[in-house]
């Protein structure tokens, strides 16, 4: 796979690059470097550290959408153990933009599922670039479905820049799945964890997007439009995107201090996709937690409590009628 | 084949500059010059083709609801500014400007009124008011309207005509579309119906939340309807859109829609509908009203 790299990335890449030569050059002549190797180190990670703290949201975006961010699948393989994935949803067709099965976490049985998307050009139009249909909604009720019966928890992870916009989606009224899956989850009494693991590109994300718990990674956004779709409607331009992304305040950290997201998951430094393998560790023990949590309550307290989660999301005032 | 010839009309040609200014009207569907008078006798129906022009919310109210029955709720609901969001026009702004443009606080307007003989929880959007996007107070006042109903064991009924969810209001926006599906999810489970009323257009947000979840779905004729819109389908696909894509007529015939209904039937058809989805009509009218005192 090529790898790939963002603007702000390049003078992090271009001083590994070096780190390598340097070792190479070592190793071929015999000379010992040591001492550049650790001050070149250091300065990586310097580096690193200097364009991590200064992200703009547009920066953010990027990186939820980084060609090389581990993915649903990567996840469920890194985490869990005797994964069975199940298909279809009974009505129309296997919608492979929607993965799940059972699974377990460190022993736990739990569902788990999610957007998928590809890595390459065949894979990617598989998946349909991790954007379901609405049978890749109907899919995701029907297993969640399935684990409540069983009694089963549900872990959902999200990276989707949307349900797809396309005309047979429309003749078969995703709006309509999106719309019973949000009903349904509200009346499943099992836990439910959330996870934005990449994008969480607005109904397309909230289809799968009802829990008790809403976790984020940290370089992952949620947003109710795409920084683009914003941009093209009230800048009358693409291109203002970057500005749009600022505006929509879609970063973990934003959404985290609007109290609409529970737990931002802190990753690896250099992002998801410089340390698959620790960022899955580090999820893993977020999701184990959250879930031993839950599972200490109470069905109908889980229902209730889920209900007035998302019953207390708003922000208005009053004033006085007529006024 | 058709047993009775329809009402013939001529169309004459008019060029829009000789047409004095408010008095006419290019219907967006048939594209024909309409008397603007005409329009307003047939409650807002274009007499060339039926297509359903927007109609204002107090008409609509006149139209479902019997003389001075209704009571306001929650009309003290105001749109805050979460975000503080500024693009080339900040929020703010577009709030004062649409409050002005449509003398409305925001796009919904909520309450109970009596339907012949039925008490019902009525909500009624307006796409005059920021293309009756869906933020923080009309998902909250929404989620009311059904909380209310919920207590008071009514119907509810919501006129959609909505464009989505409120950019301006970022991911606050998105997630009413959770809270207000949640709170239809607890009157249905009471056994309570809801019927949703689509008009011209209902679109993407609302669409996908309480606008599809109604145990009756009826559309105003040529209505669009639909979650994406069809410029974003293009872009996206490439596809040729299909004609009479994402109409009234369209999702009926694709099963998404139990009815289409002409406005001048609406209120008797909703009337025929509660009577088989609500106890006898006596028992309704017999019941007390309801107290002043509500959980909020
Ligand atoms: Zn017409």
């Amino acid at each position: 796979m090529a790898n790939h790299s963002l603007a702000f990335e390049k003078p992090i890449v271009e001083l590994e690059n070096k780190l390598q030569e340097l070792r190479a050059f070592s190793e071929a002549q015999n000379i010992d470097v040591s001492a550049e190797l650790v001050e070149l180190e250091k300065k990586i990670s310097e580096t690193k550290r200097n364009i991590f703290q200064n992200l703009t949201p547009w920066d953010e975006v990027q990186l939820a959408r980084h060609p090389q961010r581990p993915y649903t699948l990567d996840y469920v393989e890194a985490m869990c153990t005797d994964f069975i994935e199940l298909h279809g949803d009974r009505h129309y067709a296997d919608d492979q933009a929607m993965v799940g099965g059972f699974a377990r976490l460190d022993n736990e049985p739990v569902m788990i599922l999610g957007t998928q998307k590809g890595r390459d050009v065949k894979s990617n139009v598989a998946r349909n670039f991790g954007m379901a249909y609405p049978e890749g909604y109907r899919k995701a009720l029907r297993l969640m479905k399935l684990a409540a019966k069983h009694a089963c928890p549900i872990l959902t992870l999200i990276d989707t820049a949307g349900a797809f916009p396309g005309i047979g989606g429309e003749e078969r009224h995703v709006a309509e799945a999106i719309a019973v899956n949000l009903r349904e989850l509200f009346l499943l009494p099992v836990p439910i964890i959330v996870t934005i693991i990449g994008e969480g590109g607005s109904g397309g994300a909230l289809g799968i997007g009802v829990g008790d718990r809403i976790l984020i990674l940290e370089h992952s956004y949620y947003s109710v439009i795409s920084p683009e779709g914003c941009a093209a409607i009230l800048w009358k331009d693409r291109a203002f995107a970057s500005q749009a992304a600022t505006a929509l305040k879609l970063t973990s950290k934003d959404l985290f201090k609007a109290g609409l997201v529970d737990e931002i998951v802190p990753e690896p430094l250099g992002g998801a996709h410089t340390d698959p393998k620790a960022m899955a560790a580090t999820l893993k023990q977020r999701l184990l937690t959250n879930l031993r949590e839950l599972k200490a309550v109470p069905a109908d307290v889980l229902l209730r409590q889920r209900y007035d989660k998302f019953r207390a999301m708003g922000v208005f005032e009053t004033e006085a009628v007529g006024g | 084949m058709r047993l009775f010839d329809r009402k013939k009309y001529t169309s004459i040609k008019v060029r829009k500059k000789d047409l004095p200014s408010g008095l006419w009207v290019k219907c967006p569907d048939c594209n024909e010059i309409v008397y603007k008078h005409e329009i307003d006798e047939g409650k807002g129906v274009c007499p060339k083709c039926a297509f359903h022009f927007q109609i204002s919310s107090q008409e609509r109210l006149a139209l479902l609801i019997n003389a001075d029955t209704f009571q306001e709720w929650d009309a003290d609901l105001a749109s805050a500014d979460p975000l503080q969001f500024t693009g080339q026009v900040s929020y703010a702004a577009k709030l004062v400007e649409n409050r002005k443009k449509s003398a409305l606080k925001d796009a919904v307007l909520c309450g109970q009124g009596q339907m012949g003989p039925f008490t019902v929880a009525l909500g009624i959007m307006n796409f005059n008011f920021l293309g009756g996007s869906m933020g923080s107070v009309v998902g909250e006042k929404i989620t009311r309207l059904f909380e209310r109903a919920l207590a008071d064991r009514l119907p509810v009924i919501i006129v959609c005509a909505t464009g989505g969810a409120r950019m301006y209001e970022g991911l606050f926006s998105l997630m009413q579309m959770a809270k207000t599906s949640a709170a239809v999810a607890r009157h249905g489970q009471a056994g309570l119906p809801f019927i949703s009323v689509l008009t011209h257009p209902s679109t993407a947000g609302v669409m996908a939340s309480f606008a599809t979840l109604g145990d009756i779905i009826m559309a105003e004729p040529k209505a669009l309807i639909g979650f994406a819109g069809p410029r974003v389908i293009k872009e996206t696909t490439r596809e040729d859109i299909p004609k009479g894509f994402q109409r009234s007529e369209f999702v009926l015939k694709h099963g998404l829609i139990d009815m289409i209904v002409q406005r001048k039937d609406m209120t008797s058809t909703l009337i025929c509908l509660l009577g088989y989805m609500t106890p006898s009509a006596e028992a309704n009218a017999q019941r007390p009203t309801p107290n002043a005192e509500r959980p909020m």
